[in-house]
């Protein structure tokens, strides 16, 4: 059994060595990417093919963790690209001065929103969504009323720790807007316990814990591919669904500006799109030639799609969560 | 006892508190340096205090109170499965936070195996989401570990005295009285601390059981104001609160908890007299039987759910395994280097200064992991690649969130040894190293392989503190974990979580049983 510890230290020291010779383009992004089960490894292996450099994923908590680190690490970063962060992170992002515009034009989009960022690039994208069993739910609330008034007991998770909880949090005040206080007064008898973040959350509905949660319109896709289980699905709200757009951007202080844009194209490219569905479990934000894999069509697609611009998201955020804790508190 | 010469007592000591305060409070400046703007405690943080002081205070009560009959019973009691049911007893404590909790709510949760057994005589699911749940889940966590460090208590009483007693005509009433109370005087304040600390801590469990933001802990607070607002100051402020909540039951403990002065003995084999009223029996049987079953069950479901998995976990997680295991191993022996010093030190110590030592080596369980990670990372970036120290910086870290538990396991030994065999030592000029490797390291095996094996038990569960130092490329079994449920695996998770529980305990089981070689129990 030692044999693979000293397997991967020639490795790792081989890759030190090598990396003399050839540029070296690190991505900062979100652990579960880099993770053996995310898109990292495929995407390593297809850029580094064409790129003539070495591709250095490094991993950072989530989203939010990831901004938090590259604040703390300011100018000084190593990283030339970070990939990861959302629209509820961009305006805050920008702010810090840390990001150089990427200068694209005619990008044609797969979004249900314009897109229009000079700094951020989307990459990936989704809806936000009650994920159900169909053999424990026959027929899902098809609004969040329909749920406020219903039995269902659902598990969400902690806007304050989880990307997904202050997508809720959002999409709630998008769809509601005054009106948002009451919809989580009457949500609060349904909401059977709040977690730190997704994983937990997922875990107790897969358990049988709650009837339905939070995660995402595309969640039973991964179930109906990787698992040939076609029992879970997402239940479509009438007030529309709020969505995720996963972005990226060249830091102003990369030492390789033209490899880093090299990686933009490549990250809007066939290729890295067409990775993207099955391994991070999202919408490529530009449909690959192939299209979506199969599966991907038993998805409900909301006929509104809910979105607060990144500077809207960053003000509307501390009063929703106000109106989230009081209500929730009471 | 301060003025006697003692082996490698002062300089080692003074440096591994100085290591633990650099690491604590050190970091704690680094984040406060790098804040912008003033502090300002809202009404929230207040109520989030409250919260975290109360649960924290349940959990550690009752987790105590649960715990005397149990170390009792286990102590005088003799039957089959004892040795595995004290090992398995270390179990609940290692787990990561997550996996512990799906398998508490398998269970107690509304789909748990409780609330199925209610269901058939027509009642309704158990209400588990609220105050009573944290407190359960805390109590689950934190139970068997003051179980064993009272037990540990118990195991020191010498065999002489019991059998004076016996001689006596003791009843177990006047056993409880002249030979345990005094006993369970100098143990349980300290178990009480370190639980209390522990439940401080405590955010991910406080949230997912206490059923809502009414279960706002300070360190959720810290992490909203890191990652929400990235509001450094207000982070560095609320984590210094948690200093002062943690500080302030460490020097109320250290004010209550007395030496027991018991007197020595000669290591016989202890027996008990006076124990066979079948009433006695009955009780200490009902109590390991609960005991038991409210700890072994949800383990048992973790166990159920891993199993399937577990041959065919991919290689990576292996691994990762593997890595944690050498991470674990270093962080027993760091925790040992950094103890045993610091507990001469306290040994030698007086007044104030012993009691400022000893609530130093608490701290590095009130320190909020967020804080703490990310004054390592404010303070480390600057010199070198974080990544490259993932690893060590991990092992170091967790030899000192394991500290204060060894602190604990050792000093009542060390003060009895001095008690007892200080003067014969003295008067045979038995000092420095000779001191150490004929008297005091003989007399403290036992607590040190326990805290040992819990070093390096907790240091395979540990997750939280070095998140920002994570390398991608060597993640660590907790790591990986967390990343097959992000990845929807969750069956691969739960192999995960059985073998990050096998590997624990078997590392556990090592060094507590390497620690009671040639001991009779």
């Amino acid at each position: 059994m030692k044999y693979p510890i000293i397997a991967a230290g020639l490795f790792a020291f081989g890759v030190t060595a090598e990396a003399q010779d050839i540029p070296v383009l690190s991505v900062m992004t979100y652990d579960s990417f880099v993770s053996d089960w995310g898109p990292g490894p495929q995407i390593e292996a297809a850029f580094e093919a064409t790129c003539g450099c070495d591709l250095q994923l490094i991993g950072a908590g989530d989203g939010a963790a990831l901004l938090a680190r590259l604040r703390l690490e300011g100018a000084r970063t190593k990283a030339d690209v970070v990939l990861g962060l959302d629209t509820n992170l961009t305006a805050a992002a920008t702010a810090t001065g840390l990001f150089a515009e990427h200068g694209r034009t005619g990008d044609a989009f797969d979004l249900p929103v314009v897109w229009d960022d000079p700094v951020f690039l989307p990459y990936d994208w989704g809806y936000f969504a009650f994920v159900y069993d169909k053999t424990r739910v026959a027929t899902p609330p098809a609004s969040f009323r329909e749920l406020a008034d219903s039995e269902l007991k659902i598990v969400i998770q902690d806007p304050r720790s989880s990307t997904p909880g202050l997508g809720l949090l959002l999409w709630v005040e998008a769809a509601f807007g005054d009106k948002a206080g009451a919809i989580w007064a009457g949500l609060a008898d349904n909401i059977l316990t709040v977690t730190k973040g997704w994983s937990e959350a997922y875990g107790l509905f897969l358990d049988g814990e709650a009837d339905m949660v939070l995660s995402y319109t595309t969640s039973p896709a991964y179930h109906l591919i990787a698992e040939d289980d076609a029992g879970k699905a997402a239940a479509a709200f009438a007030e529309g669904h709020y969505m995720q757009i996963e972005v990226a951007a060249k830091l102003a202080t990369t030492d390789q500006p033209d490899l880093a844009d090299a990686f933009l194209d490549f990250m809007l490219s066939d290729s890295f799109q067409a990775i993207i569905p099955t391994t991070n479990w999202m919408y490529p934000a530009i449909t690959p030639e192939g299209g979506l894999p199969q599966g991907f069509e038993t998805l409900i697609s909301p006929d509104t799609a809910l979105l607060f611009p990144a500077d809207e998201a960053a003000l509307v955020r501390d009063s929703a969560l106000q109106t989230w804790l009081t209500a929730l508190s009471r | 006892m301060a003025d006697r010469a003692q082996p490698l007592g002062l300089w080692s000591g003074l440096f591994a508190t100085a290591l633990v305060l650099a690491v604590t409070l050190g970091t704690l400046g680094a984040v406060a340096f790098r804040a912008e703007g003033v502090l300002r405690l809202q009404p929230s943080d207040w109520a989030a205090i409250r919260f975290t002081v109360v649960q924290a205070a349940l959990s550690a009560l009752i987790s105590v109170a649960l715990a005397i009959p149990l170390a009792r019973a286990l102590a005088r009691r003799r039957f089959a499965g004892r040795r595995v049911l004290v090992t398995l007893l270390g179990a609940p404590f290692i787990l990561p936070v997550i996996v512990a909790v799906l398998g508490l709510l398998a269970v107690f949760g509304r789909n748990g195996l409780v609330s199925v057994a209610l269901g058939w005589i027509g009642l309704g699911p158990v209400q588990i989401y609220g105050l009573h749940g944290v407190v359960l889940a805390h109590v689950f966590f934190n139970m068997p570990l003051a179980t064993r460090l009272i037990l540990q208590g118990w195991l020191a009483i010498p065999a002489e005295r019991l059998r004076l007693g016996a001689s006596l005509g003791f009843t177990p009433r006047d056993m409880f009285r002249t030979l345990e109370l005094p006993m369970l005087r100098a143990t349980v304040p300290g178990a009480l601390v370190v639980i209390f600390l522990i439940c401080t801590s405590s955010f991910a469990v406080a949230l997912a059981l206490g059923g809502g933001p009414r279960a706002t802990t300070v360190e959720l607070a810290i992490y909203q104001a890191f990652r929400f607002d990235f509001d450094l100051s207000k982070a560095a402020a609320l984590a210094l609160v948690q200093f002062a909540i943690g500080a302030t039951a460490a020097a109320l403990a250290y004010r209550i908890a007395l030496p027991s002065g018991i007197g020595s003995g000669l290591d016989r084999q202890p027996r008990h007299w006076g124990i066979g009223h079948w009433a006695l029996r009955v009780q200490d049987g009902v109590v390991i039987l609960f005991a038991a079953a409210f700890l072994l069950t949800p383990l048992l479901m973790i166990v159920l759910k891993g199993a399937p998995g577990l041959f065919s976990l991919p290689q990576s997680v292996l691994l990762a395994a593997m890595r944690s295991v050498l991470v674990a191993l270093a962080s027993a022996i760091l925790t040992l280097l950094v103890a045993l010093p610091m507990a001469l030190l306290i040994q030698r110590s007086r007044g104030a200064a012993r009691g400022l030592i000893e609530t130093a080596g608490y701290l590095t369980i009130s320190a909020s992991p967020l804080v703490l990670g990310t004054g390592l990372f404010i303070l480390i970036f600057p010199f070198a690649d974080p990544f490259l120290l993932a690893l060590p910086v991990t092992a170091l870290v967790n030899a000192l969130m394991a500290l204060p538990f060894v602190l604990r396991a050792i000093l009542p030994a060390l003060r009895d040894t001095e008690a007892d065999f200080g003067r014969l030592a003295d008067s045979l000029a038995l000092t420095g190293m000779a001191r150490l490797r004929l008297l005091i390291l003989p007399r403290l095996r036992r607590p040190l392989g326990f805290a040992a094996g819990l070093s390096a038990a907790l240091s395979m569960g540990d997750l939280g503190v070095v998140a920002l130092f994570a390398d991608p490329a060597r993640a660590t079994l907790p790591l990986q974990l967390y990343r097959l449920m992000a990845a929807y695996r969750m069956d691969d998770a739960a192999a995960a979580a059985l073998l990050l529980l096998a590997a624990s305990l078997a590392l556990f089981w090592l060094f507590d049983r390497g620690g009671r070689m040639h001991a009779d129990t």
